[in-house]
């Protein structure tokens, strides 16, 4: 297991996972067509870090472009045996008091469920999306792991609010994170159709954690909701056209990976192209590519849009009713190396429990192995209902 | 010919806006760059990372540019990718506006031999300009200056009916452009694409259709329109070759038109919304905004400057520029007599760039100042020769003019006495040029009025002193 593409400082704090951007440092998504790449800047959230003092330990390899399970397809550290991803762990082992990723396609919440520390994809437009190396620009978002509600929250005050930079940028100055909110009485649902997805292991988590936020004074209950698998069929296709589209300024032409041989121009590009990604990459491109042509558009991508606002109306109507969702974060509690050939069929059905998130830009936190969802900008009652699950002992 | 044929044309004019920064960065417009690359930071060289942000001047620019065009200004308006690979497009996608264009359902009216007639404008969108390829020896550089250059595409409905209508929109929107600040539409700043087709006189319906691509000289599209109307006609009258639905460029040289190749024109460009760029709202504010600094219409400008009794060679060179027209405009606005105003402008101050080896483009003085020189004139304050020191001073060093008059001491009042006084004391000074002149040398009094002058400094009416001077002598 590589933990580091690149250590950078041995006092450093913070973590910063490949697919964000840092001056003079290489950057290179964990994919070979950014062999080489070093960035002309940092992205925002990195310098509002950094300007606060913290200090930056290095860059850990992610999957390529962020679109594997946790981070196992990363070019020139693919992984074997048991997965797991290389912030999450860094933040797992005490290593780093948090890291910073970006959550597109759940590869992230994952990683955090995995290694049993926590991680908040927050709300779409709340974090500068300013020097991340963007795939699914309508619904990725800059997020923040750490061992616990406290550290997230923390760091998040610290990286959120308006970017000139970022024309997705909502206006607001900055937001407060806190994760003492009181939390008896609180409605929380459990997703009986996201349940029934998981193994039995990971449904006793998820039940042990409604017990524990029973415990403190909240009130869950079970309900049927069949917006999610619609929800992801929609993100993917989406996540796959804007993925193809923004990965397609990598070329061969400007700076990266180019082909040794060529003839002319369209071969600089196919054979560039064709070594600098990996099959996961260009089944996304392919995909995406489909979706966007005459024939499908209609079908596919206007449609996926239709269903992105049905999924915003729907989620906002349970959460008129619930102040949180509980769902599993991921169908297992452990993942083995696999065969790239089945990575995109595997990550679309993982991504049932992520992609809500993505598509309409509400928070996700992922805590204790599980994941809560909360209405836009409501960070906080998510923060303190793992809050107080995590304090349980004290 | 047997039978009578119908020219039916449409236009797509692309615009390059005249902006002090890119559409989507803050880097300089190209016409800022010296060398290949100058302008160009990691947004519009496609580096991973950056994001794009709207340049609001833009909106504006284009929304002034449909109230020219008398369009709908649709208040919602959001951008598309266009996707595309091409190593002058940095990104492989150009950010246009597909779905929700900016301005839509206008109409212009064009004079020709033949009459006035309506064209109407289907749409105008925003969109950023690609880079350029430079070929040399076995290498092909990439400029990227001219990348995310911000561009309107002015798109009609199939309304012209001859070249001479093409030309003579294409000459009005060009002069409408560059009075009203949008676009000085240099050598190729304007770029068309038409879309042609002929038919028999009356059919209603339209004949096969070609679009001869991206061209910029006005001779060349006329040319180009005229040799593809007599091909589609010789087509449709003998069958010597069937026509089909393509794309075509123009070769300037042999004055013929020539298929592209099928792959540039059988793309499908996978329009998308582009996520990045939020949709904009222009709401009433901002619109009443816009509309108040919205030009004059070029022909209401004209008909303005012509009752001001400004002459029609004074009229084409104010209108000429927006900067120049809008200079006189100010200065009138503060208390000027216009027709004077434009003499000051068009003769002095571009006489003085003239010798300054510039252009009266390059004019850079400020309406206030203008004004304020031309009331000391007005007012008597100070002549017109002391004024026009006053003129340089203020081109050349940026001089405030009233603050120069004082530090010179042209502005002091004069009265008949004290200039009285003066010439009597240079006439006391120079017994030599008296006495050549009461000889006959009249030349000589030019020598005591010189002197009167120098002492005068400027104030006082040359033609008063002359008169005194010349009724002192006999």
């Amino acid at each position: 297991m590589k933990y580091y593409a690149e250590k950078l400082s041995d006092k450093g704090t913070i973590a910063v996972e490949d697919t964000i951007l840092m001056k003079d440092v290489a950057s290179c998504a964990g994919s070979r067509i950014l062999e080489g790449f070093k960035s002309l800047f940092s992205a925002e959230a990195v310098v509002r870090l950094q300007e606060k003092g913290y200090e930056i330990a290095g860059k850990t390899p992610v999957g390529e472009f962020g679109l594997d399970l946790v981070g196992e397809f990363s070019y020139g550290a693919e992984q074997e045996g048991t997965l797991s991803g290389a912030a999450a762990s860094l933040v797992a082992q005490g290593e780093a008091e948090a890291a910073l990723g970006v959550d597109m396609n759940g590869a992230t919440r994952r990683a955090a469920a995995l290694a049993g520390v926590d991680f908040l994809k927050p709300t779409y437009g709340t974090v500068s999306r300013y020097g991340i190396i963007s795939c699914a620009a309508s619904g990725e978002q800059v997020g923040v792991y750490s061992k616990d509600a406290a550290g997230v929250a923390k760091i998040m005050g610290v990286i959120a609010g308006h970017d000139d930079k970022d024309g997705t940028s909502l206006p607001e100055a900055s937001y407060d994170y806190v994760t003492d909110k009181a939390i008896s009485g609180k409605k929380v649902a459990i997703i009986s159709d996201l349940l029934k997805k998981a193994d039995d292991d990971v449904k006793e988590k998820v039940n042990a954690y409604a017990d524990a936020l029973r415990a403190n004074g909240a009130k869950v209950e079970e309900i049927s909701c069949d917006l999610f698998e619609v929800a992801n069929t929609a993100w993917q296709i989406l996540m796959c056209a804007e993925t193809c589209n923004n990965v397609s300024r990598y070329d061969g032409v400007k700076y990266g990976h180019r082909a040794a041989s060529y003839k002319n121009i369209d071969e600089l590009y196919v054979n560039s192209r064709t070594e600098g990604f990996n099959f996961l990459t260009k089944a996304v491109i392919l995909y995406g590519s489909d979706v966007l042509s005459k024939n499908r558009y209609k079908d596919c991508y206007d449609k996926s849009l239709r269903v992105r606002r049905v999924v915003a109306e729907g989620m906002k109507k349970l959460f008129e009713s619930y102040d949180a969702v509980l769902t599993p974060a991921c169908a297992k509690s452990a993942y083995e190396a696999y065969d790239i050939h089945d990575a995109f069929g595997k990550v679309f059905s993982e991504s049932v429990f992520t992609a809500a998130a993505n598509l309409i830009g509400t928070p996700a936190l992922v805590s204790g192995g599980v994941q809560l969802l909360g209405k836009h900008f409501d960070e906080s009652t998510l923060l303190s209902l793992a809050y107080r699950v995590e304090r349980k002992g004290e | 010919m047997i039978m009578k044929y119908e020219l039916v044309i449409g236009l797509e004019t692309h615009v390059e806006l005249e902006t002090n920064s890119k559409i989507f960065c803050s880097c300089g417009g190209h016409s800022a760059a010296k060398e290949p690359n100058d302008c160009v930071c990691p947004a519009c060289s496609g580096m991973p990372g950056m994001l794009p942000v709207m340049n609001k001047h833009v909106v504006e620019l284009a929304v002034t540019a449909g109230l020219m065009l008398n369009c709908n200004i649709n208040r919602y308006t959001t951008f598309d990718k266009k996707n595309y690979y091409y190593p002058d497009l940095p990104c492989a996608y150009q950010i246009t506006q597909l779905n929700h264009p900016i301005c839509t359902d206008g109409v212009v009216t064009i004079k020709t031999s033949e009459g006035a007639r309506d064209i109407r404008i289907k749409q105008i969108h925003m969109e950023e300009d690609a880079g350029k390829l430079v070929h040399g020896g076995s290498f092909s550089f990439v400029d990227f200056n001219r990348t995310s250059v911000p561009l309107i595409e002015i798109v009609t409905q199939p309304d012209f009916r001859s070249a001479e209508e093409v030309v003579t929109y294409l000459n009005k929107l060009k002069s409408m452009f560059r009075s009203g600040g949008i676009s000085e539409c240099e050598e190729g700043a304007m770029r068309c694409d038409v879309n042609i087709s002929v038919r028999p006189e009356g059919s209603e319906e339209f004949g096969v259709r070609t679009e001869i691509k991206n061209m910029s000289s006005f001779d060349a599209i006329d040319r180009a329109i005229r040799y593809e109307a007599q091909r589609h006609m010789d087509a449709l009258e003998y069958e010597i070759e069937e026509l089909v639905q393509e794309t075509r460029r123009f070769d300037d040289v042999s004055g013929k038109t020539f298929a592209m190749r099928n792959k540039e024109t059988e793309a499908d460009y996978r329009y998308f919304p582009d996520a990045n760029l939020m949709p904009i709202v222009i709401d009433d504010a901002w619109l009443e905004k816009i509309k108040a600094n919205k030009p004059v219409a070029v022909d209401e400008k004209a008909e303005e400057y012509r009752e001001a009794g400004i002459s029609e060679k004074e009229i084409d060179m104010l209108l000429a520029s927006h900067k120049i027209s809008k200079l006189l405009d100010d200065v009138v606005a503060k208390g000027c007599n216009a027709k004077d105003t434009a003499t000051w402008i068009l003769t002095d101050c571009a006489g003085i760039l003239r010798k300054e080896g510039k252009t009266l483009g390059e004019l850079e003085v400020t309406a206030d100042s203008l004004a304020a020189l031309i009331q000391m004139v007005d007012g008597g304050k100070i002549n017109r020769s002391a004024a026009r020191k006053v003129l340089i001073a203020m081109i050349i060093d940026g001089a405030d003019p009233v603050a120069y008059c004082k530090e010179n001491g042209l502005d002091r009042q004069v009265d008949s006495s004290m200039i009285e006084g003066i010439i009597d004391a240079v006439i006391a000074g120079n017994p030599q040029a008296v006495e050549d002149y009461k000889n006959g040398k009249t030349k000589a009094v030019q020598a005591l009025f010189g002197a009167c002058m120098k002492q005068l400094k400027g104030a006082g009416d040359p033609a008063v002193i002359k008169e005194i001077l010349e009724q002192k002598l006999k």
